[in-house]
């Protein structure tokens, strides 16, 4: 760990998917976990949006000393504020969640700030390993368990995924006296988000397995195997032009396309 | 004759000591934090809470109780007539032969305390204590020789300097003991600190056959909250803990310690002590936290207590069962000295074990400790057709469901309730999706920031609305609705529905049959029982039933905790065995083949032991199965369909 390691992580206002109340996004209190373990308290945590939010208070029951808190209204577009902020402060490594929970949830904020920045981009990452001679070790996690060792030059963009160590208990009154410093920043309006109609979600129809298990051993296994993908097929040496094909007829047949 | 001047010159010694010592202990204890007390009426009070109080708790050992009042009153009387007869000089002969008698009384009173320390039992602390009946002898025995040529007896200057130099090495062991080590530290010190605690006892109200169980709320503006160094503690607490007589009848109710966890309530107040004045365990001598060897902890009035003198594992596994609480003769208060700790490992450092931290998390995002969907808490009652506060506004009984409405095995003690209350034809009407988890939870586990704001929506909730009572069938929530709402302006009559079935049967609001099968027993739930005294609804409704109860060795304010409160389960601190299933090897001893329990958390703890054991149901349950259903209002019922179908 070099002393001098300057982390930014960026936390953004989440959301129960049960009771829908404002709260820490698991994902973005996971960058805040490791940013903490790299860097103690010096980690920078940074939100974009309002200072007045009380679910910002519970990163900073995380044991922050402050939470710095660009000022931006409801409608503005946090990726430009942040990247404004980000090229202005270059830090060695920036932490995001992989999506949010509320809002556009896109996904897109981390693209976004390392194709500003120009720097590259880890997704999903379960862990910074080691660094050393401005070079990361990175665990990227991957479906299942499975993770892949990347190494990346300072500075970077990594979003991190559920995968990383969960966030450490969130004490309220660390939180109460933590410092949010509120920063008045320029804001643009989000003119695609403005344009969304927000609904809540309807259930999809889920397409069932017929499972013809005689023993409970077997409905066990047939709930619990891993997705097999028996009907895939894996072209890679075809002609693109046949493997486009394929696609198209794929998405013909389950409907996707008319 | 040298005792002629020695004896005064000692006497003033000892006693100019023991103030010095007096002083000095007086200054550790207000060392903590203020807490208002009157000391006035604390003070006029104090001699009836010894003699009526204390000795109600000390009673229960006939043995004890007149051993304490033979050598303590004997002692007191004594020194009161020493000072008269050996410092002042009086000379009367009738004052003489008091201090005689007194001296025979308290010597009396030692010789049993002697006998009790031949083969003293485990939870009693050995070291000093084991020194202090020789020292009661001493001092009765020296005293009344000293008197006798006062009382005319026998002739001044009898038995020569060799009985003289005995008699004075007697003086000085004896006032050592009791006078100088009252406010030193010794085994006697539980005098002067117990009568001062009884004097400015934190919870007045539990004298005088009261009862005062609610925690107190933590003010949340405080620069630390909870409780991390001993001076955290308001000044009186820390006055309890030095109180402690090291009897250990905390340690031989506490559940925890029998269970193995690295938990004993006497070694806590004793920590407690080491605490407030500073050192190490080293010289501790009863027994330790099961698992955890002595003479590591180390302590001091600044230092933080989890970090050196007390483990917070020993902190978790407390069921905040009050077993201790009950039975301590001293009046400590275990239970607010363990949650105040809790409070500060939750609220400042985020370190609540276990499940501990989700489940926090839960009850601040969904206000139900699993994190189901709020919107879905009458989803039980779907077939139930109940009355909601919110479109009626008004009704006789408001019916806490409380968390039991997610849960699958709570759902059918609902349900009999419900069946209940409506054969009674009682006018009730539920919150429904307005109720939330009453908070005795988060609570318990330290949070009291997540408990104050459940507490204080779930009375602007409930003040919306009229109703005469409130009913429950958890204990837990019924505790905290009658005991804990009232600081955050909820202030209700709350009955437990054992409490409020009684009544309808007594009323003859419900007919019932009589209860078939075998032997059955009853457990007694601490937040029914110890924390809100009641202990006869249930007994009564069972006889109702026609049952029998054969009891369990500990029942009724003895009754052993299931291990479910105080989130215990949740924290789920390892030990030995599980309580719950002490608890049911219990009930087994009794032969009985159903438990009877009033508490939905009882329920799933006793149910988790493994099979075979006996049944488990609810009270509400054992009632709804032998309820004889009118036939009238049923096909009343059925008319008002017809019609509604029509
Ligand atoms: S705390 Fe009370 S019950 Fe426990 S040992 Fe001390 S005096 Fe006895
Ligand atoms: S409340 Fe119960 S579990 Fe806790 S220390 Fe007292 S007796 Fe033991």
């Amino acid at each position: 760990m070099q002393p001098e390691l300057n982390i930014v992580a960026l936390v953004s206002v989440g959301q129960h998917p049960k009771s829908g109340r404002a709260r820490r996004a698991e994902q973005d209190a996971r960058a805040v976990e490791l940013g903490l373990r790299l860097s103690g308290e010096k980690v920078q945590v940074l939100h974009a949006g309002d200072v007045a939010e009380e679910s910002l208070r519970s990163y900073a029951g995380m044991g922050l000393k402050q939470l710095r808190v660009l000022q931006q209204s409801a409608g503005a577009d946090a990726s430009l504020a942040l990247g404004d902020y980000l090229s202005e402060h270059q830090p060695d490594i920036v932490l995001t969640g992989v999506r949010a929970e509320s809002g556009e949830s896109s996904g897109m904020t981390p693209y976004l700030l390392a194709e500003k920045l120009g720097w590259p981009l880890v997704t999903r990452i379960a862990d910074i390993a080691k660094i050393e001679n401005g070079e990361a070790e990175i665990l990227q996690a991957l479906p299942r368990g499975q993770r892949r060792a990347i190494k990346v030059r300072l500075p970077f963009v990594a979003s991190v995924d559920n995968a990383a160590e969960a966030p450490r208990q969130s004490a309220y009154g660390p939180g109460r006296r933590a410092q949010l410093e509120p920063l008045p920043w320029v804001e643009a309006a989000d003119e695609v988000r403005a344009s969304f109609d927000e609904a809540p979600a309807r259930k999809r129809p889920k397409r069932l397995k017929m499972v013809k298990a005689k023993t409970a051993a077997e409905r066990f296994k047939a709930a619990t195997a891993k997705s097999q993908g028996g009907g895939g097929r894996i072209m890679k040496d075809e002609p693109p032009r046949e493997q486009a094909q394929a696609i198209f007829d794929l998405l013909l047949e389950e409907g996707v396309l008319r | 004759m040298i005792l002629d001047w020695l004896l005064p010159v000692l006497l003033l010694s000892v006693l100019a000591l023991a103030l010095a010592g007096a002083v000095r202990r007086v200054s550790l204890w207000r060392a903590g934090q203020p807490s208002p007390v009157n000391i006035i009426s604390g003070l006029m009070a104090m001699p009836r809470r010894y003699l009526v109080d204390l000795h109600h708790v000390v009673e229960r050992d006939k043995y004890m109780s007149n051993t304490h009042v033979a050598t303590a009153g004997g002692f007191v009387l004594s020194l009161v007539l020493i000072l008269l007869v050996h410092l002042f000089g009086i000379e009367s002969k009738l004052l003489a032969w008091a201090l005689l008698a007194s001296s025979v009384l308290m010597f009396v009173g030692a010789t049993f305390v002697y006998k009790r320390r031949k083969n003293p039992p485990s939870r009693l602390s050995k070291g000093p204590w084991m020194r202090l009946p020789k020292s009661l002898l001493v001092f009765s025995a020296t005293f009344f020789i000293i008197t006798l040529p006062a009382a005319g007896i026998l002739p001044e200057g009898f038995g020569g300097w060799v009985l003289a130099l005995i008699l004075a090495a007697g003086v000085v062991w004896g006032l050592g003991e009791m006078v100088f080590g009252m406010t030193w530290g010794g085994p006697m010190k539980h005098a002067f600190a117990g009568a001062l605690h009884l004097a400015f006892h934190r919870r007045p109200e539990r004298f005088g056959g009261g009862r005062s169980t609610g925690l107190k709320p933590v003010d949340l503006d405080a620069p630390v909250l909870g409780v991390q160094k001993p001076t955290d503690f308001k000044w009186n607490q820390l006055l309890g803990f030095d109180a402690c007589v090291q009897c250990g009848k905390c340690e031989a109710m506490c559940p925890a310690f029998a269970a193995g966890q690295p938990l004993n309530p006497k070694k806590l107040i004793q920590d407690m002590v080491i605490g407030l004045a500073g050192g190490t365990d080293a010289k501790f001598a009863g027994s330790p936290y099961p698992g955890i060897e002595l003479g590591n902890a180390k302590g001091g009035p600044d230092s933080t207590i989890t970090e050196g003198l007390v483990n917070p594992d020993t902190l978790w596994s407390c069921t905040t069962c009050r077993a201790c609480v009950e039975e301590c003769p001293m009046m400590i208060e275990h239970v607010d000295a363990i949650v105040d700790m809790r409070r500060f490992l939750t609220l400042e450092k985020g370190n609540t074990p276990g499940k501990g931290a989700e489940v926090l998390d839960n009850l601040i995002a969904t206000d139900n400790p699993n994190g189901f969907e709020p919107g879905s808490r009458m989803n039980w009652a779907a077939d139930q057709n109940l009355k909601v506060m919110s479109e009626v506004k008004e009704a006789d009984v408001l019916f806490w469901v409380s968390d039991g409405a997610f849960d699958m095995r709570s759902q059918r003690i609902l349900r009999a309730f419900v069946k209940l209350l409506k054969a009674a034809n009682v006018d009730f009407a539920v919150l429904g999706d307005e109720e939330r988890d009453s908070g005795d939870v988060a609570r318990r586990l330290g949070d009291d920031a997540t408990f104050q704001s459940l507490a204080k929506r779930n009375v602007a909730v409930m003040n919306q609305y009229r109703f005469k009572r409130i009913v429950t069938t958890d204990p837990h929530a019924f505790h905290v609705l009658k005991n804990e709402y009232g600081d955050f302006g909820g202030h209700y009559e709350v009955l437990h529905h054992t409490t409020f079935i009684n009544e309808l049967v007594k009323e003859g609001r419900i007919q019932l049959g009589a209860h078939k099968g075998g032997t059955v027993t009853y457990h007694d739930p601490c937040y029914l029982g110890r924390y809100n005294g009641e202990y006869e609804s249930p007994r009564e409704l069972l006889a109702a039933l026609g049952i029998q109860v054969a009891e369990m060795e500990r029942s009724g304010f003895r009754s052993r905790c299931c291990g479910g409160g105080g989130g215990a389960p949740i924290t789920d601190i390892p030990g030995e065995r599980r309580i719950a299933d002490m608890r049911m090897e219990d009930a087994n001893a009794t032969g009985a083949e159903l438990v009877a329990v009033g508490c939905q958390q009882c329920t799933a703890m006793l149910e988790g032991v493994v099979e075979p054991r006996p049944e488990v149901k609810d009270i509400a349950e054992l009632v709804a199965d032998v309820l004889v259903e009118s036939a009238e209002p049923a096909s009343r019922k059925r008319d008002e369909l017809a019609v509604e179908v029509a």
